[in-house]
């Protein structure tokens, strides 16, 4: 029988869907059963979810300008041709 | 400055677009290597921001992020992703930037941690319906920002690249040089320490609060 301490340990799992069949059997039981695990699952869920929602922040023009001259530098101390700065979208 | 869109991982056209355009980099044209760097600059931003909590130390970090890429892109086999492949270089770059930054306390991915205490669990309440919808965009990325600088290095850095970065429990061990067992055993500290914080913002007003037996 799963206790709420062996849900807790295999929590990750269970929601990454990465657990065999008979032991997300017996999970999915005992969170159907015991309130407590079910919020903490739902709650554990929902924090995942809001992250990977999470937009890129924007970086500013500068620090992109900043970057590509210090590439192109870099390719022409090496003997590199090329030039990367038309293909960013402003 | 809004770049490309993000393309989604593991989409074989994009992928195979990818190997070529890496493939013309490693001949030396500097617009293809242009190409990967306005396609990844945010992500990599973003994930040095994350790990060094500082916006100084992570425009530092991409910018030595790429340029070694640039360095070394013949060293690339190509047997992971490009964009595994530079976050490892972003993640190395990071933690030399805490390790600087903290002179005095050690800041490292092996540090020894009890991997069979228990998960802790204070905070059981149901959240708000949609806290996306509640706050700004600026808002929730303050908030989810000021959780994730609450975690230890050990446990942050696995959480961005696993759920924030996307990468696989395998990416990441490699990316790390980890074990598996280890990423999983700090992914669920990570997940469980941020529902924590994130509870006290987001949980249902007027809900009691549950709590586990002792």
């Amino acid at each position: 029988m799963v206790t709420c301490k062996d849900f807790l340990r295999e929590l990750s799992d269970y929601l990454d869907e990465t657990t065999d069949p008979a032991t997300r059997a017996e999970l999915e039981r005992h969170v159907s059963e015991c309130p407590n695990c079910w919020v903490v699952c739902d709650t554990t869920r929902k924090t995942i979810q809001v992250y990977k929602g999470m937009e890129a922040q924007p970086i500013s023009d500068c620090i992109h300008t900043k970057l590509m001259e210090a590439i192109e530098k870099k390719a022409a101390e090496s003997g590199h041709s090329g030039c990367c700065n038309g293909n960013h979208e402003s | 400055m809004e770049g490309e869109p993000i393309e989604p991982v593991g989409v074989p056209e994009a992928l195979s677009a990818e190997v070529l355009t890496v493939e013309r980099a490693k001949q030396g044209d500097v617009a293809a290597f242009g190409e990967l760097v306005t396609r990844y600059e945010r992500r990599v931003y973003r994930m040095a921001r994350q790990i060094t909590q500082n916006d100084e130390d992570a425009e530092d970090v991409l910018q030595e992020t790429f340029l070694k890429a640039f360095e070394h892109i013949n060293s690339f086999q190509g047997q992971s992703k490009f964009y595994t492949w530079v976050t490892r270089i972003a993640v190395n770059e990071s933690l030399m930037k805490l390790r600087k930054r903290k002179s005095d306390r050690t800041v490292s991915l092996d540090e020894n941690i009890e991997t069979d205490e228990e998960p802790i669990v204070r905070e059981i309440a149901v959240w708000d319906d949609t806290p996306e919808q509640k706050y700004s965009q600026e808002e929730m990325r303050a908030i989810l920002n000021k959780a994730i600088d609450g975690l230890k290095p050990i446990f942050r850095t696995v959480f961005i690249l696993r759920d924030v970065e996307e990468l696989s429990t395998e990416e990441t061990a490699e990316v790390l040089g980890l074990s598996i067992a280890a990423v999983k055993s700090r992914l669920l500290r990570a997940r469980l320490q941020l529902r924590e914080k994130l509870t006290r913002v987001f949980k249902r007003k007027g809900d009691q609060i549950l709590g586990y037996a002792k």
